[in-house]
């Protein structure tokens, strides 16, 4: 009974920062070697696309962010769900940690749009429904840093939090097809971006590339959350060894 | 259930009434902010009829975020809001009379008033009559959305500022659908699907914002 493995174990902070602290360095590397990968196959190996030239490479880098960005605050609405049903301590750290990875993939992703869409498009910006949306999730994202950020109470901080990434989920779908409507009834742009079929490579390239930024966001919301842990619970005593035996391997 | 709700806005509309300068300046800050906008771009009637519903509904979403805080905050203050939460009523119910109150002290004047604001922008009868329509099904939408964020935001320092963070990236679906319908009706494609629409935000914010709030509400009082 007592060697049985309990994934309830790690719901608490004590147990999952050694646990999360073994983890970093494999998702790093595993990202580290999916990201070379995914750039060779990407940079080098890819066919030059007939019609776009060598600037269509930028998808390698802007379709994972905006995958990665959208995947995110699914991820954060889901820990925020197990954290009001079942009052853990975890879940609303584990959001928070991953609100700024969630907010700069939304905005790598503008980004990228922009520097592709200027050459491809020539504009940087155009009312685009998807580029809208992205825009506003990233302004979800930053609505929920800014409330977690000005409620002092840690409980209180996760669960107002937790509250509005449901409210945000809920409405996602909403606020998607009514700016997908509002565009097509403009007709702003007569931008198709529906491509033809892609090649295997590209197609593999990205995959790659989707996997180096997902286990890159692990990696760094591991370690956001080992960071928070050790700031909220700098009162208990595991804190205090954890602390001490690092101060004691430095000297 | 019904006695609840009726309760609490009664409560709240005579709390309103004691306090009318509140309703007037949020009611004139929506005409001085539709009426500085002919001043920014200029008097062609051609580009102001363009311009109006986007016009009006953003200032109609400006106006009525800014009565937003007073939701709960003073209730809050005076402890009212606690002894509402510990009332044998359920929550819910009275954040829906709350909402309820508030779209008629904050949303309704919009309403009244936007036919005369649309004239000023050279707006025709058909499309005054949907934009007054329009603000009028659409804004207790935006009362119930808003509930949300002012409970969430609810005494918290820089909770204005957070609060129109939070609530208008949720105001689009209304901002897209009130202008919409307007839109529609000038270019004659008829504003009903957007009408129809808008009323569905509504009546699905006002059925499930209010449990939220109260979710929000709870937390906060914790």
């Amino acid at each position: 009974m007592k060697d049985r493995f309990n994934l309830y174990r790690f719901a608490s902070p004590a147990t999952f920062y050694p646990f999360a602290g073994a983890l970093i360095p494999y998702f790093v590397a595993v990202s580290i070697v999916f990201g070379l990968a995914g750039l060779w196959l990407g940079m080098l190996v890819a066919p030059t696309d007939f019609q776009q030239g060598e600037g269509y490479r930028i998808i390698f880098i802007h379709v994972p962010a905006s995958w990665m960005s959208m995947f995110i605050y699914l991820v954060m609405a889901g820990w925020a769900a197990i954290g009001l049903a079942f009052n853990t301590r975890l879940s609303g750290m584990m959001a928070q940690a991953l609100a700024p990875t969630g907010a700069l993939m939304a905005f790598l992703s503008l980004l990228t749009g922009a520097l592709w869409g200027k050459p491809m498009w020539g504009a940087w910006w155009v009312w685009d429904a998807r580029l809208t949306s992205e825009l506003i999730l990233l302004f979800l994202y930053i609505g929920y840093m800014a409330l977690t950020a000005a409620i002092d109470d840690a409980r209180r901080a996760d669960k107002a939090g937790g509250l509005l990434l449901l409210v945000g989920v809920v409405n996602i779908p909403i606020i998607y097809f009514s700016v997908k409507w509002w565009n097509t009834l403009h007709q702003g742009s007569s931008v198709n971006l529906a491509k033809s079929s892609m090649a295997t490579t590209m197609l593999w390239g990205m995959l790659l590339m989707a996997m180096c930024f997902w286990m890159y966001s692990i990696a760094i919301a591991l370690m956001r959350v080992r960071t928070i842990m050790l700031e909220r619970e700098r009162h208990t005593d595991w804190v205090k060894a954890e602390l001490l035996g690092k101060a004691g391997d430095e000297k | 259930m019904f006695r609840i709700i009726a309760a609490v806005i009664g409560r709240d509309l005579k709390l309103a009434m004691r306090r009318q300068s509140d309703i007037v300046s949020a009611l004139f800050f929506f005409i001085i902010v539709v009426s500085l906008f002919p001043l920014g771009i200029g008097p062609e009637p051609e580009l102001l009829r363009k311009l109006a519903p986007g016009v009006l509904w953003v200032a109609a979403l400006l106006a009525t975020m800014l009565s937003l805080p007073r939701m709960f905050a003073d209730d809050h203050r005076d402890g009212t809001l606690e002894q509402l939460a510990l009332a044998p009523h359920p929550l819910g119910l009275v954040v829906t009379g709350k909402v309820i109150a508030h779209w008629l002290v904050s949303g309704l004047p919009l309403a009244l008033i936007a036919p005369v604001l649309g004239i000023q922008f050279d707006l025709s009868t058909d499309a005054l009559v949907v934009l007054t329509f329009a603000i009028l099904i659409g804004t207790p939408a935006l009362s119930g959305i808003g509930a949300i964020g002012a409970a969430l935001t609810m005494g918290l320092r820089g909770g204005g500022v957070l609060l129109s963070l939070l609530v208008l990236p949720l105001y689009i679906p209304v901002l897209i659908f009130g202008a919409g319908a307007v839109d529609a009706t000038v270019s004659g494609l008829g504003g009903e699907g957007h009408l129809s629409l808008l009323a569905a935000l509504t009546f699905a914010s006002l059925g499930f914002a209010p449990w939220a709030s109260a979710a929000a509400l709870k937390i906060a009082l914790e």
